[in-house]
C-alpha cells in the first residue's frame, strides 16, 4: 500500500502515454489481417501499457486500471474463446478450427474464415495481455507485504 | 583494440545491407524459395500458400492466414503454453493468504 515512486512527472507522462500504447495494441490486434501484427504482438502492447502504469504509479492506482484478480479469469477466457471457436466449428459440422462452418449469418466461406481469424486473434490478445500482466504482478509479490 | 570491433561491425553491417538488396519481394511466387519445386526438386509448401491464402480467407496478410487458419492448431498450443506459464508463475510465486495461517 505504498507508492513505489512519488515523482509527479513520471506519473503524468505515463498516464498520458498508457492509453496511446493501449490504442496501438488494439490497432495491432484488429489490423493483423492487413499489416504485420496480430494477437501475440497486440496483447504484448496492451500488457506493456498496464506494466508502465504499475511501474510508475505504485500498486493502488494501477489496480484501478487493471485489477490483478482479473488476470487469471481473463487469460482463461482468451484461451476459451480460441478453443470455443474451434469447437463451435466442430459442433456445426466441420473439422476442429475449420472456420467455414461457424454459425455466423450473412457471410460466405472465405469471409467466414476472415471473421474466424479475427475472433481467435482477439482471444489470443486477451490471453497474452492478462497472462503477461499477471506474471509481472506475481513477480512483484503480495502488495500487503511491502 | 576497440576500433577493430567497430570496424568489424561496420563491415558486417555493410555486408548485411548489400545482401538485403538482393532479397526477393514479399510474396513473389517466382522467387527461388517460393517456386512450386525447390532447386533440389522437392515440392514447396510456400507456393501453395501464396496462391491460395487470399482466395481461402480474404485476408491479404499471408502470415496471418498461415498462423491462424492453416496452422490454427499450432497456435492454439502456443496460447495454451503461455496460459500454463502464467498459471505456474502464480502457483510458484503467490504466497498463501494471511488469514489461512495459524499463528
Amino acid at each position: 500500500m505504498r507508492l513505489l515512486n512519488d515523482d509527479p512527472i513520471t506519473l503524468l507522462v505515463s498516464r498520458f502515454l498508457s492509453p496511446f500504447i493501449m490504442l496501438f495494441g488494439l490497432y495491432m490486434i484488429f489490423h493483423g489481417h492487413y499489416s504485420p501484427g496480430g494477437g501475440f504482438q497486440g496483447g504484448t502492447m496492451l500488457a506493456a501499457s498496464f506494466i508502465l502504469m504499475r511501474l510508475t504509479s505504485g500498486i493502488t492506482i494501477a489496480q484501478l486500471q487493471f485489477n490483478s484478480a482479473l488476470a487469471a479469469p481473463l487469460g482463461a477466457l482468451g484461451v476459451l474463446i480460441y478453443f470455443g471457436t474451434g469447437f463451435a466449428a466442430m459442433v456445426f459440422g466441420g473439422n476442429f478450427l475449420d472456420y467455414k462452418f461457424l454459425p455466423l449469418a450473412g457471410l460466405t466461406g472465405a469471409e467466414l474464415r476472415a471473421m474466424g481469424i479475427l475472433i481467435i486473434e482477439v482471444g489470443v490478445g486477451l490471453a497474452v495481455m492478462a497472462i503477461l500482466t499477471s506474471i509481472y504482478d506475481n513477480l512483484l509479490g503480495d502488495p500487503d507485504d511491502a | 583494440m576497440k576500433w577493430i570491433n567497430f570496424l568489424l561491425l561496420a563491415v558486417f553491417l555493410a555486408l548485411m545491407l548489400y545482401a538485403a538488396t538482393g532479397l526477393s519481394n514479399r510474396g513473389d511466387a517466382s522467387a527461388p524459395m517460393n517456386r512450386e519445386f525447390s532447386p533440389a526438386g522437392t515440392p514447396n509448401a510456400a507456393n501453395f500458400y501464396i496462391h491460395n491464402a487470399y482466395k481461402d480467407a480474404k485476408t491479404p496478410n499471408i502470415v496471418t492466414v498461415v498462423l491462424a487458419d492453416y496452422r490454427g492448431y499450432d497456435t492454439l498450443g502456443e496460447v495454451a503454453v503461455i496460459f500454463t506459464a502464467g498459471l505456474i508463475c502464480y502457483l510458484i510465486l503467490c504466497k498463501p493468504r494471511k488469514n489461512n495461517e495459524t499463528p
